[in-house]
């Protein structure tokens, strides 16, 4: 009972307590660069969740064989296959998502949040919960991707899930009907504002949605969300140092060693 | 010459990538609060960047080819991190002076997506070697005119007084923002001076 519990626990923090990208400030490339239309988002979402899954169970079955001098190229070894086996599923399955999201797939190798997960959970913790870890990280990021991008895309093109059947390819020629996203703009005879699919709408959503998370956060008591998130980046020793302002003297100790 | 000044001028202002390309935003966020560190962390990015291109160039035309496509984002990862590895042993022992201004910086950039990104792009674009040398250089140098603007921007934010929920993060997305759309005014700058 007990465990069952703890594994739920697992599982749903990843959706607000601990979500990825608004509460670790994870992964901040792919949703800032992708979030323009929802179907982009969510292709991306399922891509990176599969490597986070399977790159989860991978390093947490061989937590105890990796030396842990060594941990981090071979995780990022690990990693970068799963987005390989990943990269070539989705030029198979749905050409469209891959010609949209286009260099940001392979570059899921260098997510952190990917990264971040085999170092703080996946590294430490038997395979179920890992899996499970993985599986709500990336429900959480796939569904932050998605709010931020239905924002941006209703109000930047005017449009809900526009292209969703390139997404669905996979299922067939026409699985909904025909159904290929709402035209909102079209339907109300609005002027879509096009700075929103533009970068500065961009990193001005994920502002003001980060501003939101804080003000939830801070009515149940829980600290906001600063780079500190870094915490779980396995870079974050030397990062810190930086922010900081004192790469100097670290080197110096580093030198005598 | 008139085609590599418009790449460089691509890179650097119209396609700049942080700014329009997001690639590179955990260091332009995390590494933007001092100038002198913002110097630093993009001189080392600029290094890292041509240094990979360089040696991944030639690895992808000669052994990957289009036969082993495939392989591009492991080979190029493994490459670029173990490359990095050997430059900060190299520089440590050979040049201690170049080592202290950026060895703290080269672990950073290993997993920095704006340097696996740069390379991945000169291979989507289809550049030739000299073209990519200075599409990864424009890129780098763009980095670096972001990194110093937004930093400078940071500094004169610390003394401001920000409304409560918008502190730390949200207000510095929402900075980055409105230097991202004194960006936008460049587009088709190059277009325009070279047709």
């Amino acid at each position: 009972m007990d465990e069952k519990k703890s594994l739920r626990k697992e599982f749903t923090k990843g959706f607000l307590s601990e979500n990825p990208v608004l509460r670790l400030v994870l992964g901040t490339c792919p949703t800032l660069a992708i979030s323009t239309s929802v179907t982009n988002a969510i292709g991306m979402g399922i891509s990176a969740t599969m490597v986070l899954v399977c790159s989860n169970i991978a390093i947490s079955a061989l937590r105890r064989v990796i030396p842990s001098k060594v941990r981090i190229p071979a995780y990022v070894v690990v990693i970068a296959s799963f987005v390989t086996i990943v990269q070539m599923l989705v030029e198979a399955f749905v050409p469209a998502i891959d010609a949209a999201l286009g260099v940001y797939l392979p570059l899921i190798v260098v997510n952190c949040i990917i990264l971040g997960r085999a170092e703080a959970f996946a590294g430490k913790n038997p395979v179920a919960a890992s899996a499970i870890d993985g599986l709500g990280m990336g429900i959480g990021f796939t569904m932050t991707l998605s709010i931020m991008a239905a924002i941006r895309e209703i109000l930047g093109a005017g449009t809900l899930l526009a292209n969703l059947q390139g997404l669905l390819a996979v299922f067939g020629d026409n699985p909904l009907g025909g159904f290929n996203g709402f035209n909102i703009a079209e339907k109300f005879n609005l002027t879509p504002m096009t700075i929103f699919i533009l970068a500065p709408g961009g990193f001005f959503v994920f502002g003001i949605l980060m501003a939101c998370a804080n003000r939830l956060a801070e009515k149940k008591g829980k600290p906001k969300a600063e780079l500190k998130g870094c915490s779980s980046c396995p870079m974050a020793a030397s990062c810190s140092l930086i922010i900081n302002g004192e790469p100097k003297e670290s080197k110096q100790e580093e030198g005598t060693k | 010459m008139k085609l590599y000044i418009a790449i460089l001028l691509t890179a650097i202002l119209t396609e700049n990538f942080v700014l329009s390309k997001f690639l590179g935003i955990c260091p332009f966020l995390g590494v933007s609060k001092k100038l002198n560190t913002a110097v630093g962390m993009s001189t080392a990015v600029i290094f890292v960047m041509a240094l990979s291109t360089a040696v991944t160039y030639p690895i992808n035309k000669y052994i990957l080819r289009t036969d082993y496509a495939y392989l591009r984002t492991i080979v190029f990862i493994l490459v670029i991190a173990s490359l990095v590895q050997l430059v900060e042993i190299i520089l440590k022992k050979f040049i201690p002076a170049l080592y202290n201004a950026l060895g703290i910086y080269l672990p950073l950039i290993t997993t920095n997506c704006a340097v696996l990104g740069v390379v991945l792009l000169n291979i989507t674009k289809e550049l030739n070697f000299a073209q990519s040398m200075f599409n990864s250089i424009g890129g780098g140098l763009g980095f670096m005119v972001a990194m110093v603007m937004f930093s400078g921007v940071r500094e004169r934010m610390e003394s401001c007084d920000i409304p409560k929920f918008l502190q730390g993060l949200p207000i510095v997305l929402i900075a980055a923002s409105l230097v991202s759309v004194s960006f936008l005014g460049f587009t088709g700058l190059v277009d325009g001076m070279f047709g």
